[in-house]
């Protein structure tokens, strides 16, 4: 089964969930791993302290042009479009930050002198901590294709029982990536306004994906009851109420996992997975 | 071979429109954090209060928050057309297939006719332009909406995506622009700029050409984590910093270290917010926390303004 953290709204605890759910797992010897598809700014492993033993390069496809050959036609650049590749002349400019790697320049170039190399955006490392398979993708600074990378540790994650997948934050593209094809997403938010408006967010567009959700409310007793009867209207059903406790705040601060530092929660955790269990769609193959 | 051009070394935003250096009379200052939830937007609010003559820009299009404490009135809403999106078009579709092995997105599920998802298609044109009969139309969507907007701290620009739908750093290029006129129009004194999370595509197209950034951040592992690489992406664009700490009493020697490390990135300390649940409060009433004049938060953000507007006089 295959289950992401989301939110919509950043620092609402998507990882602290996703991590301590993975550790109460593997005590029960579960197969589980961990992705960490929050491909700009990963966390999970200050958490998890995996011991990484391999390491590819996430790369998208780039054009390269033989110009010696270009009649400075510019097909390519008319039909580009994400102005990536411009032509003055004989001259063929490519921006590599902008290109998608669709293929259309190389497709139509009607000299036929475009080809295709794989151009590095980022790396996917994957090995193991203590039981938890482990994966992360990690966006090379100043790179802006966080989708493709973000599909790509999927693609390279190993088979498990349970795979769980960290989001990034938002409700665009990225999130889009890492949510598409799960089982079930469990949205972590906050019962604040900021919190609550970016969950309504996040709902419309697991809506649009057709993809069945609960929601893990953090800090439960702050704010008001506005992200309760949104759920209750919504038909999304709570799966844990996580209390607001600055012993949980300094635990998250040096990167401690509560349900070993504070081991009254992991019964609430235990259970959050029961709940989540329960959502699954039934499906023949399990 | 064809040459690269290195983004970082242009004058103009890498995504979508392009924007001129911050050469105005106006400053913009992008509040960013590298890690979601640290209080950029709280923040943000409380300064558009305690600024004169500002325009407000919710460049967080993907889950913007500002406007549930400022309450803009919207004075001009526009559609938002972020990509193009291609349809099949069944009565002329000959099922060859030729789009579904084309497509390098997955977007194109095999079927007779095959079905494109709107939501996977990032409007690339390939299958518009295999289809040896024609039967795939092509043409910009809409995506989201933008508004132009009145708030009692100066006039605001900010949006909102339709659900499931993306290009956000377009649409951020487009109302950091919009939001340009607004204040060389206004002769405004500050831009605001509340930026995203991360460092990927809308948080680059939120701080192209900035003036400042003011990274606002939480004393944590992830927090440190996040700052560094958030720290890496301004060294490339070459753009000044300064660091606030917020909620820093949760853990005073992870702020004391991280403000170590600012100072090793050549940061400004631009101040230290403390732990306080006023923020809710006031988040709760729609208000900025300035309303709370006598709150810990409210003190400590007028401290870190006093440090933004100097840093900004002395370039």
């Amino acid at each position: 089964m295959k289950i992401a953290f989301a939110s919509g709204k950043g620092g609402t605890g998507k990882t602290t969930v996703a991590v301590n759910i993975a550790n109460i797992l593997q005590q029960t010897g579960a197969d589980v791993q961990l992705l960490d598809c929050d491909v700009e700014e990963p966390n999970a492993h200050l958490f998890l302290l995996p011991r990484i033993a391999w390491s590819v390069p996430a790369t998208v496809r780039r054009p390269d042009v033989a110009e010696e050959h270009c009649t400075g036609c510019g097909v390519c650049a008319e039909f580009c479009e994400y102005n990536a590749i411009t032509v003055f002349k004989n001259t063929v400019i490519v921006f590599p930050e902008l290109c998608h790697g669709c293929g259309v320049c190389a497709q139509f170039c009607p000299e036929r002198i475009i080809t295709e190399s794989d151009r590095a955006i980022g790396v996917i490392e994957g090995g193991a901590a203590g039981g938890i398979g482990f994966v992360q993708g990690r966006l090379n600074v100043g790179e802006v294709l966080a989708p493709p990378l973000i599909r790509q540790v999927k693609e390279k994650a190993p088979k498990a029982a349970v795979t769980l997948i960290d989001c990034p934050p938002g409700t665009s593209c990225p999130v889009i990536e890492a949510v598409r094809d799960m089982d079930l997403v469990v949205l972590v938010s906050e019962p604040t306004p900021f919190g609550f408006y970016d969950l309504t967010l996040m709902a419309a567009t697991l809506k649009t994906l057709a993809i069945p959700s609960g929601v893990v409310v953090n800090r439960c007793d702050i704010g008001n009851d506005e992200l309760y009867r949104f759920c209750d209207r919504e038909g999304l059903p709570i799966l844990a109420e996580i209390p607001h406790d600055r012993r949980i705040a300094e635990c998250y601060s040096r990167g401690a996992l509560i349900t070993e530092s504070l081991p009254a929660y992991r019964e609430l955790f235990a259970n959050l997975w029961q709940q989540t269990l329960t959502l699954l769609p039934s499906r023949p193959d399990r | 071979m064809a040459a690269d051009i290195d983004i970082a070394s242009l004058p103009a935003g890498p995504v979508g429109t392009r924007l001129n250096r911050d050469t105005s009379m106006t400053k913009e200052i992008t509040i960013l954090s590298g890690k979601g939830g640290s209080g950029k937007t709280t923040v943000t609010g409380a300064l558009a209060a305690l600024g004169k003559n500002t325009v407000l820009v919710d460049a967080d299009v993907d889950a913007p928050d500002l406007h549930l404490l400022l309450q803009p009135r919207i004075r001009r809403s526009t559609a938002f057309y972020g990509s193009k999106k291609a349809k099949v078009i069944a009565a002329d579709c000959i099922h060859c297939g030729l789009c579904v092995g084309a497509c390098r997105f997955d977007a194109i599920a095999p079927g007779e006719p095959p079905e494109i998802s709107p939501i996977f298609c990032e409007g690339c044109g390939m299958c518009y332009r295999i289809c040896p009969v024609e039967a795939i139309a092509f043409a910009e969507a809409r995506t989201g909406e933008w508004y132009v907007s009145d708030t009692a701290y100066g006039p605001m620009v900010h949006a909102r995506l339709d659900p499931a739908q993306g290009n956000s750093g377009k649409l951020v290029s487009l109302i950091r622009d919009e939001g340009r006129k607004i204040a060389a129009a206004n002769q405004a004194e500050f831009i605001l700029t509340d930026g995203p999370p991360g460092i990927g595509c809308p948080v680059i197209a939120s701080l192209a050409g900035t003036g400042f950034v003011l990274i606002v951040t939480e004393p944590t592992l992830a927090g440190e984590h996040d700052l560094r690489r958030l720290a890496e992406l301004l060294a490339l664009f070459k753009i000044p910093a300064g660091l606030c700490i917020n909620k820093w009493d949760l853990n005073p020697e992870m702020t004391a270290r991280m403000e170590a490390a600012g100072r090793d990135l050549d940061m400004h300390a631009a101040g230290r917010i403390r732990f306080d649940l006023t923020t809710v409060q006031a988040q709760l009433q729609g208000r900025t926390v300035m309303d709370y004049p006598t709150s810990p938060a409210a003190a400590d953000i007028e401290a870190l303004w006093k440090n933004v507007e100097q840093f900004r006089e002395n370039g």
